[in-house]
């Protein structure tokens, strides 16, 4: 039996679709979960996707934070779920305090699309662990609040306890802190990561296929639990 | 202080002391002036207005008539001549929906369909540039789903006065930021489009937007307001004071230096709610809950509920206090004619309504039942019966608001400069001669505003979403899959060169059809249908009429010549500041089929020894050129030969050689030339090429001319012989005229020069982040990757 991945659909999500299209190129089956419904299905993983929830009226993330599903995704995670928040889905992790930090307006005030370069920081997640450490992808990065900051303290901390994910490199896109893309939780099964992994999965429409990774990862660590 | 439209109406209100203007008060008043002059209508128009309704129009209802029978809604100057395009249509066996609906439907396969549109929003965008820009993709969008289809994509052509002028600094951030916030926020990826400047649109940049969707063939949907005792839903944002008078007072008159104070006439958008409306009415059309459906758009309620009724040749009884206001102190008239955002009209049978609410409150939009819809006879005979606060305040035959409006034949004169103009041909010009010379001018041209990069602005624009772009800008055509399976797809380009058309407005409309349809066949699809915005000056100076009507006749003439049909389209008159017309406009889009994506052919060389092959001839072409007008400010002459024989030869040998897999790359050539072709296949892959020019012409000609229906490609070297076959096969012209070269990163044209690649996309790329940057913190970007180009790592 394949792993099923839950992704959530708030109202303004817009890579859904694509999250559930990586899933499944992953290897795994998607499942729809809905905003105002509790319920996970008992998914094995859950994808929080990209998008603009709620509008992102408020805050980016901030709104979503309160629904309905989130209960029992911030709960799940407690538990050891795997949770990969994706761009808006980082922006609501964070809003949670499941991840530390905050998500910001780019320092060039503009949305900024491009093909991002990387480097993998951390394979000690679910979601990483089939990357290799310092290897350097190539990932769409699509946002204009994607500038990660937060206390010095904090982010000596990330360093210290290697929750650095994944780093910008070549060029800092949006003035993040320490060039940080990507971060962990302590127990790694939390990850949120700015630009997308799941427009990076097919040569046709992505500009590499090294965002497939971070799915067949997930998926080797639920093969190897389940 | 200036008076605003919303002043101008508020000051009518209060000649009628008893509250809103009711049919009882005008039957009693009927002598009583009104200020229809104010409001944009003719005396004879509203002598025809009388004469219609037997009396003097209510209030609410002169509101109606003056935004319906205004140029933008009425089309009343361009109706005579846009009759061509459906005239001179090839048939078309392909057109599911076309000129008159709300998009034309294109059948595409035998269960899918797609639907397309481009319109303009310019004035509004230079008045509040982020809203106005904002709302053009919002409304274009509504339009597309209002055919039942999904919107997948958009595109947006733009046109700016000077680039160096601080006006345009003002306007073009905005603008583009507004693109980009709705349409990311809509989760459509942005696919192409266009960006030029020129000092002709100073004080009138054109927004034009293009929305793209698709469907199953049989759901597409249709407005008519069907069957007597169905039940009008307004579903959507609430309805408020902005945006009244958009189309009659922005749209249809020429700005003024009362322009500025019309920012309230600038409809404020909100994304989120239409992301909402999008995917409520998709659940809506695939459970087949309701009989029709129309967007509200320009003129709003009015034109929603004249237009759906007026198809069906039925009436509607509406009470408008149900509508759910922003203000609750608007009045009738207000509601009637506000442009509020994201609100569509549905038409439910009674046992579906409850369940079309239900689904509406599921995606959290409001959804109200503001009435009915009424028969043709007796008692109600068809009419439109607007009720508030339970008196009569519109009775009104729908037909003479939607379809009656007055029609004209408006004079017609050849511009009076025109043949000195023609005559002032750019080919006398001193030109470049020394391969020095001609180095810097290839350079010069490629930093030129309208050849240089464009990242900064498109960087901008989600291209990702959606997971099906395998195209995008800069390349000829966006391409998008639309079945993961088969990888059928389609192609979009639109085009237009306002120069070619200001000094041909004939040809040079044809010129545009020319270019977005070689751009689409070159991406390996088949050109199949066409959309078109006409962006001109004002109807009532006779040489912008002539130049009008010269275009419509180019375009429709061409599309026959080509065999592909106008789908539908838009025309925005008064795009003039003052008595200074801009020039003439046409924007055409082609919308092309691809039978497997995985056969789209890039625009970026990138195979070392890949022979590099220029299809088509060469002629002196310079007149018009953005040569002549980079180094020289010159425009005159004629633009180049139009050979639309030769473009669909070029087109069939070009989607042969991509099925084939003949092609690793392909590029048109047009503005710029040839120099042009190559700097932007080099730098797309950052790859170099070393070629050698023909011996039969000058080098500036074979550089910098502009002559039509070539193309340069990439074949791999084991194709080469049957690629060459296949253009002779076709009688096609070809010449080798080098290689790719991806050892020494350069472009190297022998005997001529060197340009390192460094150089290059130094000079190109610089050129938009030092205009509009100057606020940017980051870095300026240096992203030549898109989709579709997947390229190694290493």
């Amino acid at each position: 039996m394949t792993a099923r991945i839950g992704v959530v659909t708030f109202p303004g999500s817009l890579d859904d679709q694509d999250a559930a299209r990586a899933i499944g190129l992953g290897g795994a089956t998607p499942v729809a979960l809905w905003h105002a419904n509790a319920d996970l299905y008992g998914v094995d993983a859950v994808i929080l996707p990209g998008g603009f929830s709620y509008g992102d009226y408020l805050r980016c993330g901030a709104i979503a934070r309160f629904s309905a599903v989130m209960e029992s995704v911030a709960k799940a995670a407690g538990d050891g779920l795997p949770v990969l928040g994706i761009c808006n889905g980082f922006q609501t992790l964070c809003e949670a305090h499941l991840l530390p930090g905050a998500l910001t307006r780019n320092q060039n005030l503009h949305f900024r699309n491009r093909a991002q370069w990387l480097r993998v920081e951390s394979t000690s997640t679910v979601w990483t662990s089939g990357l290799t450490q310092g290897q350097e992808i190539l990932i769409p990065l699509k946002s204009g609040e994607g500038c990660y900051v937060a206390d010095a303290s904090t982010l000596d901390a990330l360093e210290a306890e290697g929750r650095v994910v994944a780093r910008y490199t070549r060029d800092n896109p949006n003035g993040s802190q320490r060039d940080i893309a990507a971060v962990r939780n302590e127990a790694g099964n939390v990850v949120g990561i700015m630009p997308h992994p799941e427009h990076a999965v097919e040569a046709l429409t992505g500009p590499s296929t090294d965002g497939l990774g971070f799915f067949t990862s997930v998926v080797a660590h639920l093969g190897a639990v389940v | 202080m200036s008076t605003t439209p919303a002043d101008e109406t508020s000051e009518l209100s209060l000649r009628y002391h008893e509250g809103p203007d009711t049919v009882a008060w005008a039957l009693e008043t009927s002598d009583d002036d009104q200020p229809y002059a104010q409001l944009g209508l003719r005396d004879d128009e509203y002598a025809k207005i009388r004469q219609i309704l037997g009396r003097r129009p209510t209030q609410s209802e002169l509101a109606m008539y003056s935004i319906m029978w205004s140029e933008h809604c009425s089309y009343k100057s361009s109706k005579v001549h846009l009759r061509q395009f459906a005239e001179k249509a090839p048939s078309s066996d392909r057109l599911l929906a076309g000129m008159g609906e709300n998009a034309g439907v294109v059948k595409i396969s035998d269960d899918l369909a797609v639907t397309f549109k481009v319109e303009s929003h310019n004035h509004p965008s230079f008045v509040e540039p982020y809203q106005g820009a904002a709302t053009g993709v919002g409304g274009i969008v509504r339009d597309i789903l209002a055919m039942g289809a999904r919107p997948i994509a958009v595109m947006d052509p733009l046109r700016f006065g000077a680039a160096e002028h601080p006006d345009t600094a003002r306007v073009l951030p905005g603008i583009v930021a507004g693109i980009g916030g709705y349409g990311n926020c809509l989760g459509l990826p942005n696919i192409g489009g266009e960006l030029v400047f020129d000092p002709c649109y100073q004080g009138n940049p054109l927004v034009n937007a293009l929305c793209i969707g698709v469907l199953p063939a049989d759901r597409l949907q249709r407005k008519e307001a069907d069957g007597p005792g169905n039940i009008v839903v307004l579903m959507g944002a609430k309805t408020g004071r902005d945006g009244i008078g958009g189309v009659s007072v922005l749209a249809s008159a020429t700005f003024d230096d009362e322009s500025e104070h019309r920012r309230p006439s600038v409809q404020v958008g909100d994304p989120f709610t239409e992301k909402l409306l999008i995917e409520a009415c998709l659940e809506l059309y695939d459970r087949q809950l309701i009989v029709g459906v129309q967007d509200l758009g320009g003129a709003g309620l009015t034109c929603a509920l004249t237009e759906t009724s007026a198809a069906a040749g039925t009436g509607m009884r509406i009470d408008l206090n149900a509508v759910p206001l922003r203000e609750p102190s608007m009045e009738p008239h207000e509601v009637l004619a506000s442009e509020s955002q994201e609100r569509m009209l549905l038409i439910v049978a009674p046992d579906r309504l409850a369940e079309v609410l239900t689904v509406a409150k599921k995606w959290g939009v409001i959804a109200t039942p503001i009435g009915r819809v009424t028969p043709a006879a007796e008692p109600e005979t068809g009419r439109l019966i607007v009720t508030w606060n339970g008196e009569v305040v519109v009775d009104v035959p729908p037909e003479s608001l939607a379809d009656d409006g007055p029609v004209y034949n408006r004079p017609m004169r050849e511009p009076g400069d025109l043949i000195l103009l023609q005559a002032d041909r750019a080919e006398t010009l001193p030109r470049p001669k020394t391969p020095d010379e001609l180095r810097e001018t290839l350079l010069r041209l490629a930093a030129s505003p309208n050849l240089c990069d464009k990242t900064w602005v498109t960087e901008q624009y989600d291209r990702y979403v959606q997971g099906n772009t395998v195209l995008a800008q800069p390349e000829d055509a966006g391409v998008l899959r639309l079945d993961d399976h088969s990888g059928l797809g389609i192609a979009l380009s639109t085009d237009g060169n306002g120069r070619y058309a200001r000094l041909d407005p004939g040809e040079g409309a044809k010129l545009a059809l020319a270019e977005a349809y070689r751009n689409v066949a070159t991406t390996g699809a088949v050109p199949v249908a066409v959309t078109n915005c006409l962006n001109f000056g004002s109807p009532e100076d006779p040489a912008v009429m002539w130049q009008f009507a010269e275009a419509v006749r180019g375009l429709a003439d061409g599309c026959a010549e080509l065999g592909i049909p106008v789908t539908g389209g838009n025309v925005s008159f008064y795009n003039s500041t003052g008595a200074a017309a801009i020039n003439p406009t046409p924007v055409v889009g082609v919308l092309g089929v691809i039978g497997d994506v995985a056969n789209r052919v890039p625009m970026g060389v990138r195979q070392d020894g890949d022979i590099l092959v220029l299809l088509g001839e060469t002629r002196e072409e310079i007149s018009g050129s953005e040569w002549a007008w980079v180094t020289h400010g010159h425009l005159g002459g004629r633009p180049p030969k139009v050979n639309l024989v030769r473009e669909r030869i070029l087109a069939n040998v070009l989607t042969s050689a991509a099925k084939l897999g003949h092609l690793s790359a392909a590029h048109d050539v047009s503005e710029g030339g040839l120099a042009q072709t190559l700097v932007e296949c080099c730098t797309r892959q950052d790859t170099g090429v070393t070629v050698a020019l023909p011996d039969d012409l000058d080098a500036f000609v074979a550089l910098f001319s502009e002559t039509t229906a070539r193309a340069l490609v990439a074949v791999p070297r084991k194709h080469e012989k049957a690629f060459q076959a296949l253009c002779r096969e076709h009688g096609l012209p070809q010449t080798t005229i080098g290689v790719v070269d991806a050892q020494q990163r350069a472009l190297e044209v022998r005997g001529q020069f060197t340009i390192p690649l460094d150089e290059l996309k130094a000079a190109w790329s610089g050129t938009l982040p030092a205009l509009f940057a100057a606020g940017d913190a980051a870095g300026a970007a240096d992203a030549t990757v898109a989709p579709g180009s997947a390229t190694d790592p290493e």
